[in-house]
């Protein structure tokens, strides 16, 4: 039993390693290597990363800043609930906020262009979770988070939240159209 | 001197009456947990499951709730704790330090289980294990957590001074064995993340008596992560140790090598509490160059140990198979294993759980561009039962079908329904795992009570095959909780009813010193076992069949991320 008594000779650090296990660890640390450094890789020849950028903001301010880009930009509205759908200028700013239990408002993106979309929370931590692309983020109160985005295919998307934020989480679920320029 | 000291006549243990005591009261907590928090768990995978989907929505969040911290924390660390006291006391032969304080601890972790629990079934505080700021919950909810902390807390700092006594009073010669030095690396780890606990709860618990005006969001989830994913690192500290004990126990496996497997512990000692970081990969404003080196363990360093855990362990299995001539072929050591065994089953469905699902799901969504596929979709749950359930709860199902008959003085009630217990308990989560990662990948999120949004505005259909998923899941989730069932029936049924063997003895000598074995190492190339100077070739070609999946795995997932929309 002697994984559970103390090992076998006091100098234990000075028996030879058997072959299998040099060899294992040798390829186990160069795949290592190699998934460490495919991180940086992406950063350079991949096309999807996200920067860090990110600014601190009140999120009064960033609500403020959401209605004023709803106002200009809207282009029509939908659902029995009047929500306004945003066609901002391609390649222009995109505000998201996200609050309980909505996020507001519906985007109208051309494909192929590159926006700078923001994404912030009013209230408490949110998901912002594209499908059926299946992409993922964080969003906080009092951080306006910053991508630049690319949606490449035209279609209907479904923005879900998928962090947990109360008992309507369920119904938070919103739309992003990407249309032919 | 009172009679303090029984040796077990079966395992040739030593035992110190305080610490058994202890380990028992701790053994019997995490099992009376372990079961109130598996029917929790059963209701949330009915829930999850559409057309069951059995409790409302507020029903649902408050069970999600106590699932998470009564499996996450409760379980775990009352066996752990029980596990401490066992790796330093009775494999040391020493006496326990300060049992009285080990009273205390275990009264606060009651008392603390006990608060928070409350906190969630009242409703007030369905805010999941996590709760992060500004969702609040009630003050008890955090106090609670405080106070179970400080009593693990206590624990921990128990074993350490065991530690110390058995090294001052000499019980034993040499170095510790390693299954106590991955238990000291367990308790290490500990100590980090029940700090980083202390450091995010009690300003939380301030906040949430008004105290303090705000908790930042983002240094919330910093912090809380080093409670949150360290205290599984615990885990995988703990249950290594477990598998290298098992190995000992049922095949008298000695490790290949004491300087691989400790230093592979070392590394996770080293490297293993900075995954905060696999939290906050889409999380806004941390620097790309914090996330890489703190998402990989610093170069995968930890990743590395436990890939080499994972050819160490049955590698030593493989070599004392072999030296009992059962060597034939490759794979001949495994095709005679003891299966009918349930401390060996449980053991290695363990091992090939944790290591086949559990850790290259968790490599590969650790990724920093791959996580944004992952994040928050019910993929991480399926990851994480790989690692905490299928790993750690199944390796100390398996250790607890040992030691409690061992601790009890009484015979497995039950012995049949143990023999099918792991193979329950372990095929029915790791269909679960499949199912649950399945279902991420097709884009549903984790807690989530209505993968169908009813009364949203919009309307939005995941694929046929995600609905498909989520019943599949229900349905191992019954076949793992029948696994579950049956290792409570057989663990309360031994201890209840099990038949007696002889009754504890104890006696005021001092137990004789704790030696090594007899026997000279030098490797064991010499010996003529295996294939080619590889004395556990099966296992390398097992290691290798794993290192294949991991790749092939790897590169699928990149190459899925380079179809998507292009962000930066």
């Amino acid at each position: 039993m002697s994984a559970i008594q103390p090992p076998a000779k006091r100098v234990w650090w000075k028996q030879p390693v058997d072959r299998v296990e040099i060899v294992w660890i040798a390829i186990a640390l160069v795949w290592c290597l190699i998934m460490f450094l495919f991180m940086p890789y992406w950063h350079v020849y991949g096309e999807q990363n996200y920067s860090g950028e990110a600014y601190r903001v009140n999120p009064q301010d960033y609500v403020a800043k959401v209605n004023e880009f709803v106002e200009e930009y809207t282009v029509r509205r939908e659902t029995d609930q009047q929500i306004p759908v945003v066609r901002p200028p391609a390649g222009g700013d995109v505000y998201l906020l996200a609050r309980l239990w909505q996020w507001y408002p519906i985007l109208e993106l051309e494909a192929g262009e590159t926006y700078r979309f923001h994404v912030s929370s009013a209230d408490w931590q949110h998901g912002l979770s594209i499908q059926p692309i299946n992409i993922n983020f964080q969003v906080l109160p009092g951080y306006d988070m910053v991508l630049n985005v690319t949606p490449t295919e035209p279609g209907e998307y479904a923005v879900v939240c998928n962090e947990y934020c109360g008992v309507m989480h369920h119904t938070m679920m919103s739309r992003i159209y990407v249309v032919d320029n | 001197m009172q009679p303090q000291f029984r040796t077990c006549p079966d395992t040739g243990l030593v035992f110190h009456r305080p610490a058994e005591n202890l380990i028992k009261a701790n053994a019997v907590a995490a099992v009376v947990f372990l079961a109130v928090g598996g029917l929790l768990g059963l209701l949330v995978a009915l829930t999850r499951w559409p057309a069951v989907q059995i409790l409302n929505a507020e029903d649902f969040y408050t069970v999600l709730t106590g699932h998470g911290v009564v499996m996450l924390l409760v379980w775990i660390l009352f066996f752990e704790v029980a596990l401490l006291y066992f790796c330093s006391s009775v494999l040391l032969r020493c006496r326990i330090a300060t049992p009285r304080l080990g009273w205390v601890a275990f009264a606060l972790m009651i008392i603390g289980a006990a608060i928070t629990s409350w906190a969630i079934i009242d409703g007030s505080s369905s805010v999941m294990m996590t709760s992060y700021v500004p969702m609040p919950a009630a003050p008890s909810f955090y106090f609670g957590l405080i106070l179970f902390a400080v009593g693990a807390l206590i624990g921990v700092f128990m074993f350490f001074g065991t530690l110390a006594i058995a090294r001052d009073e000499k019980t034993y010669e040499g170095s510790i064995p390693l299954v106590t030095f991955g238990a000291l690396t367990a308790a290490i780890l500990a100590v980090f993340t029940i700090a980083c606990g202390a450091i995010i709860l009690i300003p939380t618990w301030l906040w949430s008596i008004g105290y303090i005006s705000e908790i930042d969001p983002l240094m919330y989830r910093l912090v809380w992560w080093g409670l949150g994913h360290t205290s599984q690192q615990i885990n995988v500290a703990a249950h290594v140790s477990v598998w290298y004990a098992v190995a000992a126990i049922v095949f008298n496996a000695k490790p290949m090598s004491e300087k691989v497997s400790r230093g592979a512990f070392f590394l996770y000692i080293l490297f293993i509490s900075v995954a905060s970081a696999h939290h906050l990969l889409g999380d806004p404003g941390l620097s790309t160059e914090w996330k890489i080196f703190n998402t990989s363990y610093v170069m995968y360093l930890a990743v590395l140990a436990s890939l080499v855990h994972g050819l160490t362990v049955p590698g030593s299995i493989e070599v004392a198979q072999r030296e009992k001539g059962h060597n034939k072929g490759l794979f001949e050591w495994l095709r005679k294993a003891p299966w009918g065994n349930p401390v060996f089953s449980g053991m290695f469905l363990s091992l090939v759980g944790f290591g086949f699902i559990g850790g290259i799901s968790g490599v590969v969504m650790g990724s920093e561009q791959v996580n944004f596929l992952i994040h928050n979709t019910i993929y991480v749950p399926g990851h994480f039962h790989a690692t905490v359930v299928l790993g750690t709860t199944l390796a100390f199902m398996a250790m607890s079908l040992w030691l409690v008959p061992v601790l009890f003085r009484r015979k497995l009630f039950m012995p049949g329904l143990a023999k099918w217990q792991p193979w329950l308990f372990g095929i029915g989560t790791a269909l679960q795992t499949f199912f649950m990662m399945g279902a991420g990948t097709l884009g549903v999120s984790r807690r989530h009570w209505d993968m169908a949004f009813t009364g949203s505005a919009f309307e939005w259909t995941y694929p046929g095959m995600a609905y498909t998923m989520m019943a599949l899941n229900g349905i191992s989730a019954i076949i793992a909780v029948l696994g579950g069932i049956a290792f409570v029936v057989v663990i309360v049924g031994t201890v209840l009813f099990g038949q007696k063997t002889s009754p504890a003895e104890y006696s005021a000598t001092r137990p004789g010193i704790l030696l090594g074995p007899a026997e000279s190492l030098s490797g064991h190339s010499h010996v003529g076992l295996g294939v080619k100077g590889f004395p556990a070739p099966g296992t390398f070609v097992l290691a290798m069949f794993l290192l294949l999946i991991f790749v092939v795995y790897f590169f699928v997932n990149y190459g899925y991320l380079a179809s998507v929309w292009r962000f930066s």
